[in-house]
């Protein structure tokens, strides 16, 4: 596959544009944090003194100007280090006599990512086997009483608040009928649940896709053309049509992946999922500022990531962009 | 160009030859969305009059009728025997009566902001489109920016940062949503600029603000209708989320999210005190979702005719 210049100055564009934006992210996200109170009065609680306030700020660099602590917060982002956790940090592992290492906020963010993988993926892999199928069979029968059953179910699919489905998966199939763990992390069936309560939204919105675009795509010209040279319908869908379909089609999983990475932040929290949603949520109930940069900024890298890999995928799917 | 141009203004023209007498009759042949039509009727009147509607006061609690089913009956406060027709919370207070005042709470703050963020998107888009050059540069890229981020995660963040609450709420979808309009109107202002009837209107001498409320505006009301109606949805469940995770509604506010979360501690003794708030969002959602989808069909011109035949 001949492969040209404009592909790559696509792809370098968006890239420099998820590199810009995840600064304006952070930057936004740092400075929001600065008027939410005194970090310092936060972690020693009420009662501490004025003294032992101000001793810490200073050690905390928080009587540094703006500028320089902005400067700082750069700095550590363009290198990774995005501060030590409060909670964790200053209370448990310093006394602890922990290494300075494990009080990072990154690293501690870091180690939730596999399992927030995991579960995205189980989910998005699922959603595509089930919707992926369900739109096509729809398409490949417009206005029949299959196909209408197919749109009001993925219509019923968005409809549905992840979480609440959640609880009722659980309610049944853990509580009742004790088939899957009410919550943990570890194995397959401990996936099951969880993947299935977020799957029902992506599985609604790409079979709906799927089925439109397809029509869309058979709608036109070239199809009739080929359809008129004697091709038979079989082929005329998966060979030209479904070519064409895909672009709309893998944009939506994209959409959906994004929004499944979201959807894990209420998910995870439901059955105790070892993930980076979870902790988010930790970290926001307890006010603990590093480590809610450190989870905005890997869930927003994550989001960046997929919004690149679907414009990849969208360059590789164009032929304007991918043939010289 | 100039025969797509055509076909513009030729679909503009039969679509406003749409009556009501045709949008009722095409209700009626998709008993569907008939009933999801009524059903949404009924929620708002409900909402609106809940005080008048609601057989109980939604925030008294009362310990002698705790977590009892559906269908129970308890002795009131005032001593009478009242019917608990869905059952009651934890703290005795009646299920239907909080359903209702809930179904007020979650609707005013999703058609508040789908207004707010509605009219300035549409606003910000119209204009965007209209004079392009650094207008647009500006709009689009903020639009840009808000679309790769996740709206739940800017509105989570935002939340925990100035606190819940039902005013922020709302300044917070208006916030994260108004692009999705903008990015709608845009894009029909842009297809529009071009045709004839407005070049037509620019003639004649029509100011620029003219043209833009009176010729280009009018032509993307269904469209935008539709988007709205969708939207709704998506802030109906929205709410729901951010309420259940602490950073929306705060209680005692009876709202379907906050129902659910607190139903969810006795989620095992009592199904439902989660079962029936969850239904209630599902159902206004899939009422939403079903009423756009057959708009979006019934002001299309190409699939219309398979309403009203």
């Amino acid at each position: 596959m001949k492969i040209n210049n404009a592909f790559f100055a696509f792809i370098l564009k968006r890239l420099l544009n998820s590199v810009i934006l995840l600064v304006i992210v952070m930057s936004l996200v740092f400075f929001a944090n600065r008027q939410i109170g005194d970090p310092a009065r936060m972690v020693l609680g009420n009662g501490a003194s004025e003294e032992a306030v101000l001793n810490l700020r200073t050690q905390m660099g928080l009587e540094d100007p703006m500028s320089q602590q902005y400067g700082r917060f750069l700095y550590g982002l363009a290198t990774g280090d995005l501060g030590k956790t409060f909670r964790f940090g200053l209370s448990d592992s310093v006394r602890a006599g922990n290494d300075a290492n494990a009080l990072s906020t990154l690293p501690i963010a870091m180690d939730r990512l596999p399992a927030t993988l995991i579960l995205a993926g189980a989910t998005i892999i699922f959603s595509v086997l089930v919707a992926l199928p369900l739109g096509l069979y729809a398409a490949a029968r417009p206005r029949s009483p299959p196909d209408r059953a197919i749109g009001v179910l993925s219509l019923a699919g968005v409809s549905i608040v992840e979480y609440w489905f959640a609880l009722v998966l659980v309610l049944v199939f853990a509580v009742q009928f004790a088939w899957f763990p009410t919550s943990g992390y570890g194995t397959v069936a401990h996936v099951v649940l969880p993947a299935l309560a977020l799957s029902l939204r992506p599985i609604g919105r790409i079979t709906q896709i799927a089925r439109s675009s397809l029509l869309d795509e058979m709608a036109k010209p070239y199809i009739t053309a080929a359809k008129g040279r004697g091709i038979p319908m079989r082929r005329v869908a998966a060979v030209h049509a479904l070519k064409n379909a895909a672009i709309p089609i893998v944009t939506t999983i994209g959409d959906e992946t994004i929004n499944v990475v979201t959807g894990v932040i209420i998910i995870e929290t439901i059955f105790g999922w070892p993930g980076i949603g979870a902790l988010t949520v930790d970290a926001l109930s307890i006010r603990d500022i590093p480590l809610v940069e450190a989870t905005v900024f890997l869930l927003v890298l994550m989001v960046l990531t997929i919004n690149l890999l679907v414009d990849v995928a969208y360059a590789f799917l164009n032929p304007r962009l991918r043939i010289g | 160009m100039i025969d797509e141009t055509a076909s513009t203004t030729d679909d503009t023209q039969r679509d406003a030859s749409i009556g009501y007498r045709d949008i009722i009759r095409a209700l009626v042949r998709d008993p569907l969305v008939l009933v999801s039509v009524i059903f949404l009727t009924l929620l708002i009147l409900s909402a609106i009059f809940a005080e008048i509607v609601a057989p109980m006061d939604p925030l008294i609690p009362n310990i002698f009728a705790s977590r009892l089913p559906p269908l129970s009956y308890a002795t009131g406060l005032d001593g009478t025997e009242q019917l608990h027709l869905l059952g009651t919370d934890a703290l005795g207070r009646d299920m239907l009566s909080r359903l209702i005042f809930g179904a007020r709470a979650s609707l005013f703050v999703a058609l508040v902001s789908v207004f707010v963020s509605g009219v300035l998107g549409t606003c910000l888009g119209v204009i965007a489109g209209y004079y392009g050059g650094w207008v647009e540069t500006v709009v689009m890229r903020a639009v840009d920016a808000f679309m790769a981020v996740p709206s739940l995660l800017i509105a989570l963040f935002v939340l925990f940062i100035i606190g819940g609450g039902l005013v922020n709420m709302i300044l917070i979808f208006a916030l994260v949503r108004w692009v999705v309009y903008a990015r709608l109107a845009r894009g029909i202002t842009l297809s529009l600029r071009e045709t004839q009837f407005v070049e037509a209107a620019r003639a004649i001498g029509a100011s620029n603000a003219r043209i833009m409320l009176r010729h280009i505006l009018p032509n993307m009301i269904s469209p935008l209708l539709v988007l709205a109606t969708l939207e709704i949805a998506l802030l109906v469940l929205a709410e729901a989320g951010l309420s259940f995770l602490g950073f929306g509604l705060v209680p005692p506010e009876p709202s379907w999210g906050l129902m659910i979360s607190r139903g969810r501690e006795y989620m095992r003794e009592a199904w439902w005190m989660i079962t029936l708030p969850g239904l209630a969002i599902f159902l206004t959602t899939l009422s939403l979702n079903l009423i756009a989808n057959w708009f979006r069909a019934v002001m299309d011109p190409v699939q219309r005719w398979r309403w009203l035949m």
